[in-house]
């Protein structure tokens, strides 16, 4: 997809009226695409390059990368540098911010310094709890929760201020986003929990991984009939499994993750179980993208990054469409 | 005391409108509270505040309390001290995340909500960030003071 105002890699788009990022994923969203986003790994490691070559396997095929900030407790390169570097480059960068590490001075700061460095897209989450990552002994902080780390952001965009009140000589222009479980409990509560998120700000919303259909179509129609889907883009997450194995483990040890049993049976009876992770994921892609109030997916493939876009090219969500990457426009 | 907890907020309306009629009394004895110093109040109240409300939600005291939009289910207990409703990591059981022994207390706080009218469903208001100077003070006494200030304002525009 090409933009007639078109800029250097690394340097900023103009921001469109109706629009309050200077980004790629907000134009696409708002002209009507079906948008495809993907995570990326941060590396246990302090090469960049190992961060650009992260992020070359989702060339041509993702609209924008999510920066994943320590999740799962997990220490790893932060998320404010990789979307620097990424950013640098000319990708649309995501970047999670979690409430579990910082307090609302560190987060206000690193949301100034990550929109100076060109990231137009930030996606406020509460963060796993500390018991589940490698360091369960640290201290968690939730100074603020997902809630009120959005209504902040929010203030800083609009309002022109930090929390306290002080201002802003310019303001950090970010696409704001918010992350929803439609398959966790209490589960007639969600689509209200999301209502809450669209009134603190979120602009839009990636959901966990969806792995059962029904739940998402049951979540997605009260979502429709309260006019949320008119309000915050939606885009369902979706990933690979390695394995039926993979899948047990995860269903019992990654938090709010649902995997029915007929997954897992479909993963086991399979001559190549991997393949066939991928062929699932695809068949979810196509079960959700015609779904009312749907804007994209957003495709979690981790360790398994390799495999984006064969999904994203099986499943044909993009059409003719090709997103832009670095090397795109170099004949 | 857990047990009281999940009690409690079985009984979320009955509770609640104890509760804010606990606040009301406070209120209408506003006079009375200015006249011996707020200040000089803070201590025995924390004192009651801290019993009360420590046997019937097992209330962590952050001093700005929110018991009315969580059908009486106190957010700080949850690990996350998320005040804007579950995250996404709850266990399909219900449970939390962090404490598999715990019902998640926005679980708990949904049930809650589900026991009061919908007039008093704050449940779906965006709480801001906690104050963490105010740990330890008195909600009520806080709750009154506000009113009061407020009711000053009102009429000194009129």
């Amino acid at each position: 997809m090409y933009f007639e105002d078109e800029p250097n890699p690394g340097e900023n788009l103009p921001i469109l009226p109706g629009h309050v990022s200077a980004g790629r994923f907000e134009r696409v969203l708002r002209a009507g695409q079906f948008a495809v986003t993907a995570e990326i790994a941060p590396p246990d490691s302090a090469d960049p390059q190992e961060v650009y070559d992260r992020a070359e396997v989702f060339d041509g095929y993702v609209d924008a990368i999510n920066a994943t900030d320590g999740s799962g407790a997990n220490c790893h390169m932060s998320s404010v540098a990789m979307c620097a570097l990424l950013a640098h480059k000319g990708y649309s960068m995501i970047m999670q911010v979690s409430c579990r590490d910082r307090n609302r001075i560190a987060i206000q700061g690193d949301v100034l310094g990550a929109s100076a460095m060109g990231v137009s897209n930030i996606l406020c989450l509460s963060g796993d709890g500390v018991q589940s990552g490698d360091h369960p002994e640290a201290k968690p902080v939730f100074d603020l929760d997902c809630m009120s780390s959005l209504s902040m952001l929010k203030g800083m965009r609009d309002q022109k201020q930090f929390l306290s009140g002080r201002k802003l000589t310019k303001p950090p222009e970010v696409f704001l986003g918010a992350a929803a479980n439609p398959f966790a409990p209490p589960f007639d509560y969600r689509p209200h929990r999301l209502a809450k998120k669209v009134a603190a700000g979120a602009q839009f919303v990636q959901t966990q991984y969806c792995f059962d259909i029904e739940m998402l179509e049951n979540y997605m129609k009260k979502v429709v009939d309260m006019g949320l889907h008119e309000k915050v883009f939606i885009l369902p997450g979706v990933g690979p499994l390695a394995s039926a194995r993979a899948a047990e483990w995860i269903r019992s040890n990654v938090a709010g993750v649902h995997i029915p049993d007929a997954i897992i049976k479909r993963l086991a009876g399979a001559e190549n179980q991997k393949q066939e992770g991928i062929n699932i994921c695809t068949d979810m892609i196509n079960a959700i993208k015609d779904m009312q109030g749907v804007h994209g997916v957003h495709i979690m493939a981790y360790r398994m990054e390799y495999a984006v876009a064969e999904i994203v090219e099986k499943s044909g969500v993009l059409g003719n469409r090709k997103p832009w990457y670095p090397t795109r426009d170099i004949a | 005391m857990y047990s009281m907890r999940r009690w409690s907020a079985k009984h979320a309306n009955k509770l609640h409108h104890l509760y804010s009629g606990v606040e009301s009394t406070l209120y209408k004895a506003a006079p009375l509270l200015e006249k011996i110093g707020y200040d000089k109040l803070e201590k025995p109240f924390m004192a009651v505040e801290k019993v009360t409300k420590g046997l019937l939600f097992d209330s962590q005291s952050c001093g700005q309390c929110t018991l009315g939009s969580t059908g009486m289910s106190c957010p700080m207990n949850c690990p996350k001290t998320i005040r804007n409703g579950p995250c996404g990591g709850v266990r399909p059981n219900g449970k939390c995340e962090v404490k598999p022994d715990m019902d998640c207390v926005w679980v708990v706080a949904w049930e809650g909500t589900q026991n009061m009218p919908p007039k008093e469903q704050a449940i779906h208001i965006v709480q801001p960030a906690l104050d963490s100077r105010k740990k330890g003070t008195s909600a009520w006494l806080r709750e009154v003071r506000l009113k009061r200030q407020e009711k000053a304002k009102a009429n000194a525009s009129q």
